[in-house]
């Protein structure tokens, strides 16, 4: 800096800052400089709109305009899809999701009852909701947890208050996946977590056991795992014994996903400073205090879009208990179409499925993006 | 870093009153002895049992053997200052003390506990020894606050209510009670240098080991850590403290403890010390630290 300026600033305390060169803003600049700015640009920008246009059209022709939404049945309950069939694919029929579609959400659940899965699934997405917010999180959740699973199971089962018993083979669709999705994650999440603790701990025989475990069940594709729950298990146990089917598959499902996140929340504990550590030693912190205040709340932030990434990839994988003839959601709906007067209508069903999928998922997603920002409000500055 | 060197024995020392602070359970030594010249009067109890004693401590690291029949008796209320090239042994020694190393051979005793496998008597050395770090180590997701009261009420027990207003009283010790509400990444090094030295003090600790505590700090605010610790030895707490900082030493150390390679060279008084230095190891070494300023 020369002694000049430092005069001028000196001899006019209140200059104004000079203000940081205009940029052009607005649309239509914004498009030049981003859209059109060349010829290749203005080349690739119209292609790229003509199939973008194109494809939309071709969509809400297909799943709107020409789309049927009802068709009649006849006096022996079969669908009357002929006027399906005359589209030729031109339109959707959503019809077979308009019929359809208590059977694709309940499965084989006695069809008077439908009532009950209809409220269990209600029950879910209230007890996910609840727990997404963070004035519940402390010790209240755990009893909320436990009457909403608790009141679950009885409406799944019934047997008890007048409700009639219904067995697991006969359960399905949604109900199912949300079992699988929310057990499997609710159990395997803490498991991860000790396994992952397990992995850095000073006594030889857990670190071993927790590294034989994760290489062990990562080195194994989910499919044959649930294979083996479902086909071999049953060899190994006493004559007469029998472990119930879902159950099984949801042991496999919290197993593997388990090792999977074991290795995402062992990365974040890796990136922790050794200081954090040193600190918390120092101040007489226990080991459980340690991990519970210290290591944990920052090694967990820290890989909250990975974590979401497997709860996420794990939700749809419950999808693979298909193989083992559990019926999930996207078994039952499979199964919808199997009926000679539906068939050919799969891209409806699946369609329909995808989007119930999507909605779990994308505000799986999104609430993740808005807990980051939130929990991570300490490294603003 | 500028200041220390042997003129910079003037820190001006904190003009503090004490008003509420007499529950807190240290030694009210007083402002009288910060009149004197910028010195502090000796607290060294000489009747009491030693806070620490080092009795030849050996330590190696793979190979490397990086503690060398170490023997140190550290007084109570005394405030020993250490110093010595970079990897002598310095962190390694101090380090040993609260047991974030463990020593080989040797045997280690504070405040009368042997160190050992004993989680039992690590707990209670722990709870008495307070330790300040080069890089601060606050935790950052809790706020100034909430680092502080954390120990006082998971390991101390204490009443919430209680850790916080102790808590509050020593931030405003150390100048910065308005920054309770804020987390540490909000801070500036000093301020969260100073919040280390409150948190560790919460703990009401007898005795607390700095390592380093301003290397990692702008040349502009040593002084606001150094005033802090300054302030600490004139209330007569037992100190161990690595640093280079030579008027710092000068002024509040009743010893200097020079290390090289693992070895403790000389000891002496800060005069003595600096002024006289007996081996040639330690002449280089004064003479490289006295360049570097
Ligand atoms: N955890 C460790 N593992 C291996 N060597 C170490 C470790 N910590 C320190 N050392 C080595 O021990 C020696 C002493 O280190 P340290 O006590 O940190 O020295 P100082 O604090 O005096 O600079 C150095 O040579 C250093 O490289
Ligand atoms: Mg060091």
């Amino acid at each position: 800096m020369s002694d000049i300026t430092l005069n001028v600033a000196s001899a006019n305390p209140e200059a104004t800052p000079r203000s940081a060169p205009i940029t052009v803003v607005g649309p239509v600049a914004w498009m030049r400089e981003n859209l059109f700015s060349g010829w290749l640009s203005t080349a690739v920008t119209l292609v790229l709109a003509y199939v973008v246009i194109r494809s939309v059209v071709g969509f809400v022709d297909w799943a709107f305009i020409n789309a049927i939404w009802w068709v009649p049945v006849d006096a022996r309950g079969v669908a009357q899809t002929q006027a399906c069939r005359a589209l030729e694919g031109s339109g959707a029929c959503w019809a077979v999701v308009t019929e359809k579609h208590r059977f694709m959400l309940f499965g084989t659940y006695p069809y008077e009852q439908h009532w009950r899965p209809a409220i269990v699934c209600l029950l879910f997405i209230g007890l996910y909701i609840v727990s997404a917010l963070k004035r519940f999180w402390n010790w209240r959740l755990i009893p909320i947890w436990a009457v909403t699973l608790t009141a679950i199971g009885v409406l799944m089962w019934g047997g008890v208050f007048g409700l009639p018993y219904v067995p697991q083979e006969r359960w399905g669709g949604l109900p199912i996946t949300l079992i699988l999705a929310t057990f499997g994650l609710a159990f395997a999440f803490p498991l991860s977590i000790l396994v992952a603790l397990g992995r850095r701990s000073n006594l030889p025989a857990i670190k071993v056991l927790c590294v034989v475990y994760v290489e062990l069940i990562r080195g194994v594709p989910l499919i044959s795992l649930l294979f083996m729950a479902s086909v071999m298990f049953p060899l190994f146990l006493p004559e007469g014994m029998n472990i119930d089917k879902l159950l099984r598959a949801q042991i496999a499902i919290i197993l593997f996903a388990g090792a999977y996140l074991a290795e995402v929340v062992r990365a974040g504990l890796q990136s922790l400073d050794k200081g954090q550590y040193e600190a918390a030693d120092a101040m007489g912190l226990s080991y459980w205090q340690k991990t519970g205040f210290i290591i944990l709340p920052q090694a967990l932030r820290m890989v909250i879009p990975p974590l979401v990434n497997t709860f996420i990839g794990f939700f749809k994988d419950t999808s693979l208990v298909l193989i083992i003839g559990i019926f999930d959601l996207l078994t039952a709906g499979k199964t919808a179409i199997v009926e000679p007067a539906w068939q050919g209508f799969g891209v409806e069903v699946y369609v329909f499925v995808g989007l119930i999928y999507l909605v779990f998922c994308f505000a799986m997603s999104k609430y993740s993006q808005g807990l980051e920002a939130e929990l991570n409000r300490h490294r603003r500055r | 870093m500028t200041r220390a060197g042997p003129e910079a024995g003037a820190v001006p020392a904190p003009r503090f009153t004490h008003t509420a602070t007499n529950d807190l359970g240290h030694e009210t030594k007083m402002s009288a002895a910060l009149e004197t010249d910028g010195f502090i009067a000796s607290s060294v109890r000489t009747d009491a049992p030693p806070a620490i004693v080092l009795d030849k401590v050996n330590k190696w690291f793979g190979a490397l053997h990086v503690l060398r029949d170490v023997d140190l008796q550290v007084a109570l209320g005394e405030r020993v200052v250490v110093c010595g090239p970079s990897g002598s042994g310095k962190s390694t020694m101090i380090r040993c003390i609260n047991r974030l190393e463990t020593h080989q051979e040797g045997r280690i005793l504070v405040d009368g506990i042997e160190l050992s496998d004993d989680l039992r008597a690590l707990d209670a050395i722990r709870r008495e020894v307070g330790m300040v770090f080069q890089s601060f180590n606050l935790f950052p997701h809790l706020t100034v606050l909430e680092n502080c009261t954390l120990a006082p009420i998971w390991v101390r027990k204490m009443p919430k209510k209680h850790a916080e207003e102790l808590a509050m009283e020593y931030l405003t010790r150390v100048k910065i009670p308005e920054q309770a509400k804020k987390y540490p990444g909000q801070l500036s090094g000093g301020q969260q240098q100073r919040v280390a030295i409150a948190r560790a003090l919460c703990m009401k600790p007898k005795i607390m080991l700095f390592d380093e505590p301003t290397s990692a700090l702008d040349p502009e605010m040593i002084k606001e850590v150094l005033d802090t610790m300054v302030m600490l030895a004139a209330e007569g707490m037992t100190m161990i403290c690595v640093t280079h900082e030579m008027g710092f030493a000068r002024q509040v150390a009743d010893r200097v403890v020079f290390m090289d390679r693992g070895e403790i060279v000389e000891s002496g008084t800060p005069e003595a010390v600096f002024n006289d230095p007996k081996t040639e190891r330690l002449q280089l070494f004064l003479s490289q630290i006295l360049r570097g300023h």
